[in-house]
């Protein structure tokens, strides 16, 4: 009998990964692109109606997103949204509603802790990344396209 | 007095007077509902954070046992407790009301065996008449420090355990005391094994390997055999955690199958519940011992039992420092007079 197991850490970690159960991609995949698409036609409904009532196309995309913020924001605040993401996965986080999710979700969580300290300090846990990289990545893009223009 | 390597053997044969146990929704829809003490609907507990919920979780537990045996907080010699929180506050602020000497003691997830440990090790030795050791866990207080806000709409993993909303407590008592009861015959503090494991979703696998530590190590120590056991029962290795373990048995030449229970497995209906690899936290084993399988003792369903309490000691930071998973575990022996 011997108390220690006899495999290195690559080994038992090559174990365990043949061991585990894995996450079922294709039917995650399936659901991200239903749900993900029914997100995208929903917004997309949104600015026809708009059109159709006479708005400019900026205004009618505004309109879009802003409705779509809202209900994402909604629906988190009702315990909807958690729920969708446990099936839709990425479906229902890369659309602007899973975004409005990622900054309402830790602002229910933390109130507890007060308006500044709690709410206001923790509401962009998850999304200030996604800000952070994502202003500073098209700051770099806009740089280049400008470099291209002056030469085009 | 100590045997082997790390067991000690406790000659005085403490005895386990009582135990109580209180389970939230989740656990109340579970398969072992029924021998728990107290279900709560409410995740809040009528408290408005979760932090007081789960300390209220603690207090009503600790306040159901004594009032089972029945006693007053002031004959408590010592309490022994821990939760998952930072610094220890769910038993901290618990026990503030109750005025008995107070041992904080963090363990993770073997926290129910380390303070039981301690509590009987107390008895045994003398130094106290009535020790109490109690441990608790909640989802949503778990669920903020270590993982996402709850109503964050993200996918878990398969290998993913969900902490359970629970407390459990014992009190522990001279043999001579009382009526009849189950005996602690010896504790095998565990070691701290880390195989490299750095996936947070996958603590079955990273505590696995302290649980055969510690079995493996009592079982040597104490010169039985496993099937000398009725039931060998870990705290929270989920599903996946206990395949591993019953692997690296097999490897041995050892058949765990029929012996080794998971508290995290029993808990819950895994395929109804979307639990994943099962139950986990502070508060799974403390429940799950303290109702069912106390309940087992008792009624001399089982006669002797074996109680690993398995521990993840990590940290989000530590995670997020690229560290990797410490797993531990400790064991604890229980028997009946026969």
């Amino acid at each position: 009998m011997n108390s220690n197991i006899n495999m290195s850490n690559e080994e038992y970690s090559t174990y365990v990964e043949s061991k585990a159960k894995k996450s079922p991609i294709f039917k995650n995949i399936v659901w991200a692109f239903l749900v993900g698409g029914l997100i995208c036609t929903i917004g997309q409904l949104i600015t026809n109606l708009f059109l159709s009532w006479g708005f400019s196309k900026d205004d009618a995309t505004m309109v879009c997103t802003i409705s779509l913020i809202f209900l994402g924001a909604f629906l988190t605040a009702i315990n909807v949204y958690s729920k969708i993401g446990q099936h839709a996965g990425a479906g229902s986080i890369i659309p602007i509603t899973g975004f409005s999710n990622s900054v309402v979700a830790p602002a229910i969580e933390f109130k507890t802790e007060g308006y500044v300290l709690g709410l206001g300090a923790n509401m962009f846990k998850i999304a200030g990344p996604v800000l952070v990289y994502g202003i500073t990545s098209s700051v770099f893009v806009g740089l280049i396209y400008w470099i291209i223009k002056l030469f085009m | 007095m100590k045997i082997g390597k790390q067991t000690i053997k406790l000659e005085n044969t403490p005895k386990i007077l009582q135990t109580s146990s209180i389970v939230g929704p989740k656990e109340t829809q579970g398969p072992l509902s029924q021998y728990f003490d107290k279900h709560i609907d409410d995740i809040f507990f009528g408290e408005t954070t979760f932090e007081k919920a789960e300390s209220k979780f603690m207090k009503t537990c600790i306040d159901n046992l004594l009032s089972k045996v029945p006693t007053l907080p002031e004959n408590i010699d010592y309490i022994f407790a821990g939760d998952l929180l930072n610094q220890c506050i769910c038993s901290g602020y618990c026990i503030r009301d109750l005025n008995i000497p107070f041992f904080g003691l963090y363990g993770a997830c073997s926290t129910f065996c380390e303070s039981l440990s301690l509590a009987s090790t107390f008895i045994n030795a003398g130094y106290a008449q009535k020790c109490i050791a109690a441990t608790s866990s909640h989802f949503c207080s778990a669920e903020r420090q270590f993982r996402m806000p709850l109503e964050h709409g993200n996918q878990k993993s398969p290998t993913a355990q969900c902490t359970v909303t629970a407390s459990g407590s014992a009190i522990v008592v001279p043999k001579d005391v009382g009526t009849q009861g189950p005996l602690i015959t010896h504790i095998t503090p565990g070691k701290i094994i880390d195989m490299g494991i750095t996936d947070m979703t996958n603590m079955g696998a990273a505590m696995a390997p302290a649980a055969f530590n510690t079995i493996m190590t009592h079982l040597q120590d104490t010169q039985r055999s496993a099937n000398y056991y009725d039931i060998i029962a870990t705290g929270d290795l989920g599903v996946l955690g206990s395949e591993i373990l019953v692997d690296l048995f097999n490897k041995e030449g050892i058949d765990l199958n029929g012996i080794h229970a998971d508290c995290g497995a029993l808990i819950y209906n895994h395929d109804k519940q979307d639990t994943h690899c099962g139950g986990s936290g502070c508060g799974c084993m403390a429940s799950v011992f303290s109702g069912y399988f106390f309940d087992q003792l008792k009624s001399k369903k089982i006669n002797k039992i074996l109680i690993v309490a398995t521990g993840a000691l990590m940290s989000p930071l530590s995670i997020q420092q690229g560290e990797s998973i410490p797993g531990i575990a400790h064991a604890v022996a229980i028997e009946n007079e026969v």
